[in-house]
């Protein structure tokens, strides 16, 4: 299985419970960007390891968060 | 009961009775004195097993008035009734429901006070009816009857000049006639409105996205104040829209009148018997009745005032509407106040004596 | 397998709810209140309920709800949701109305319709999020306000003697004859949140069919008000707020019929 998560920067609020929420450390909040709002955003930091759990989406607040999953060829 | 037929039955029995008839879709209230047969004719007459009125009994008038505005919100035609305590409870729902331009009708069988007062009748609840009562810049479209037929009349034209106007409505009467008995013809059937025709007429109704339209929101908030001061802009055209086209009131004897006497409800009907001994006095004395409260007759009684020698008016309170009697003919004409207190009703030949010292 | 391969149609498995539209919430970040409103948003859809909902926002945070799940919507003044849920159920039995209320609204100053309409077997669900302390109005103390906890209603810490004891309305709500189905849920993590969605979807389902009123409690946060980090609140709400408050069924009688 392989997954892909798209964030919605904009509508992100950097609350962090996506950060949490992930079991595989894929996502983190930005340290130094920041979102038209001033806050910093999730973002996918270990790409390739994203399975596409939707844990992350779940517990999103904000509905910021796609995901996508594929089974592996 | 066939239709044109008259009946003898009370004023707060043909408020009921004419609700059913004029096709309301729900009637939501809480027992007081000296109106609780309206509820009691709608629970013993089980509409909704004819024409499928919902009749509840609230835990309070707080909730009564808002179930009237959930249903209001939601279009159907919804009205509540009490007696005065019960209606400065219900002062927050019908700010929120003027605030939201919700149509509904409120019957006020007012009652002494101030608080507990007495159960008997009283007009101390006109400031509360027509200079506000709840909070905010608004106004209650409110008729006043002065006999059991109007009664039964005014439930029907409450409910269309509170759609009309998407504006609460009240018919404020007080315990005396809710209380009386008289013949009455009540008005025809009218069916309900299918759920079609409620959203035609109410296009701006939550009931459901019908057709997945637009979502209807109804709501009286708005914290950007240039939005709110809009939507006030609004409303108040609105007002203005109603004072000029549904200003209703009635004239008795004022072609040759010297004197007028200004008086709504109960005190309307005293005022025809003391004309009619103060003419037997020899004294040409007139009645203005103004059945809408608000909008109030101030033109008219402008008009046909300025015309008198001095003008009364008769109320069952310690003088309130008398302030807007002096304000319509603009202090040019002597205008007094006669009133009883407490539930007491005025007898006519204590009127008469008052109108023989604006003579002196 | 590159990431573009992978962000495709046919591999969506999870999106912001289509009923829950772009107006982006004033929630702050982290809030419960967001969660839920997925929840409510995607059962909706599941039922295929969207254009048969009459939804009851209340006077709280959870006041502008209206402007972000696309149902109709009636704002209620503060406590009075479940009067208005009442009389529109009532005459349009064939919708689905529910109100979505906070502790303060509901257990507070709305305790009176909150009883009586779920007393009566209104054919409602109540969703009531607890987090025990006035959002909107800046942190005071709540009907559910737990013992010790502080607000700056009571900077010292909620006391008995002072400020009378929380107050369990699911508990409540559970005694009285005409609810169907009380439970307290939470959303704090994927399991939580995934049961509390069911949760309301029994809910739902219950109040269509006509089995009488249905009382969600959803255990919440306020990192705002509670002053600390998203990630703490929900830490703090698992360790102080679910001793007292409880999760699970507290009465299902739709089970039994």
């Amino acid at each position: 299985m392989k997954g892909a998560t798209v964030v919605d920067v904009e509508r992100c609020k950097g609350c962090g419970l996506c950060v949490v929420a992930c079991p595989l450390n894929v996502l983190a909040l930005t340290t130094k960007q920041v979102n038209q709002k001033g806050y910093n955003y999730a973002e996918t930091v270990l790409e390739d390891t994203c399975t596409g759990c939707t844990s992350c989406a779940v517990v999103c607040p904000d509905g910021c968060i796609t995901v996508y999953r594929k089974k592996e060829e | 009961m066939a239709e044109k037929e008259v009946t003898l039955m009370k004023g707060n029995e043909a408020i009921a009775h004419a609700a059913i008839r004029c096709g309301c879709d729900g009637y939501f209230g809480y027992p007081i004195t000296p109106q609780s047969e309206v509820l009691e004719t709608l629970a013993a007459e089980k509409p909704w097993e004819t024409t499928g009125m919902v009749v509840l009994q609230a835990e309070s008038e707080v909730a009564s008035i808002n179930m009237v505005y959930g249903g209001a919100a939601s279009g159907k035609k919804v009205m509540t009734s009490s007696s005065s305590p019960g209606i400065s409870l219900m002062q927050e729902g019908i700010s929120y429901m003027a605030g939201a331009e919700l149509p509904a009708l409120i019957v006020n069988v007012s009652r002494g006070g101030p608080g507990l007062g007495t159960i008997q009748p009283s007009q101390a609840d006109y400031f509360q009816t027509v200079k506000g009562g709840g909070h905010g810049d608004y106004r209650l479209i409110t008729l006043a009857p002065a006999s059991v037929q109007e009664m039964a009349d005014f439930v029907d034209l409450a409910f269309e000049l509170a759609f009309k106007y998407r504006n609460p409505a009240m018919i404020l009467s007080d315990g005396a006639i809710g209380q009386m008995m008289e013949k009455v013809v009540l008005p025809p059937f009218k069916p309900r409105r299918t759920e079609e025709e409620i959203a035609k007429q109410c296009p701006w109704a939550t009931t459901g996205r019908i057709g997945m339209r637009k979502p209807n929101i109804i709501t009286s908030l708005e914290l950007r104040s240039e939005e709110m001061e809009q939507n006030n802009l609004r409303i108040q055209a609105k007002y203005r829209e109603c004072e000029k086209n549904e200003v209703r009131y009635e004239e008795y004897k004022c072609e040759d009148a010297e004197y007028l006497i200004v008086a709504f409800g109960s005190a309307a009907r005293i005022a025809k018997k003391v004309i009619a001994i103060a003419r037997e006095e020899g004294l040409k004395v007139g009645l203005l009745r103004p059945i809408t409260l608000w909008p109030f007759p101030t033109k008219k009684i402008g008009e046909l005032g300025r015309k008198m020698k001095g003008i009364l008016s008769l109320e069952i309170n310690a003088g309130q509407m008398v302030e807007d009697v002096r304000a319509a003919v603009e202090y040019s004409v002597p205008v007094r106040w006669y009133g009883r207190l407490g539930g007491i009703i005025p007898e006519p030949e204590e009127v008469v004596n008052e109108l023989k010292k604006m003579t002196l | 397998m590159t990431k573009e391969e992978i962000i495709r149609p046919e591999n969506l498995v999870y999106r912001k709810p289509e009923l829950l539209n772009d107006v982006p919430m004033h929630y702050c970040p982290g809030c419960s209140h967001g969660v839920v409103h997925k929840l409510v948003s995607e059962v909706i859809a599941e039922m295929g309920m969207a254009d048969k909902t009459i939804a009851i926002s209340p006077v709280g945070c959870a006041v502008f709800a209206y402007k972000y799940i696309d149902v109709d919507w009636q704002e209620a003044a503060h406590g009075r949701a479940p009067a208005l849920a009442s009389a529109v159920k009532r005459l349009w039995p064939d919708r689905l109305v529910f109100t979505y209320q906070g502790d303060g609204d509901l257990a507070c100053i709305g305790t009176a319709e909150t009883i009586h309409a779920l007393n009566r077997g209104e054919n409602i669900t109540i969703i009531f999020i607890n987090n025990a302390i006035y959002g909107m109005t800046g942190g005071q103390m709540a009907p559910t306000t737990l013992i010790g906890m502080k607000t700056v209603t009571c900077p010292y810490g909620r006391d008995p003697k002072l400020h009378g004891y929380p107050l369990k309305m699911a508990d409540i709500a559970a005694q009285l004859e005409g609810t169907c189905y009380v439970t307290r849920q939470s959303v704090q993590n994927v399991a939580s949140i995934l049961k509390a969605k069911k949760a309301i979807r029994k809910a739902f389902e219950y109040s269509m069919k006509g089995l009488g009123s249905n009382l969600v409690e959803i255990v919440s946060t306020c990192n705002t008000n509670w002053r600390m980090s998203p990630e703490k609140a929900n830490k703090w709400m698992e360790e102080n707020m679910v001793p007292f408050y409880p999760l699970g069924d507290i009465k299902d009688k739709g089970k039994e019929l």
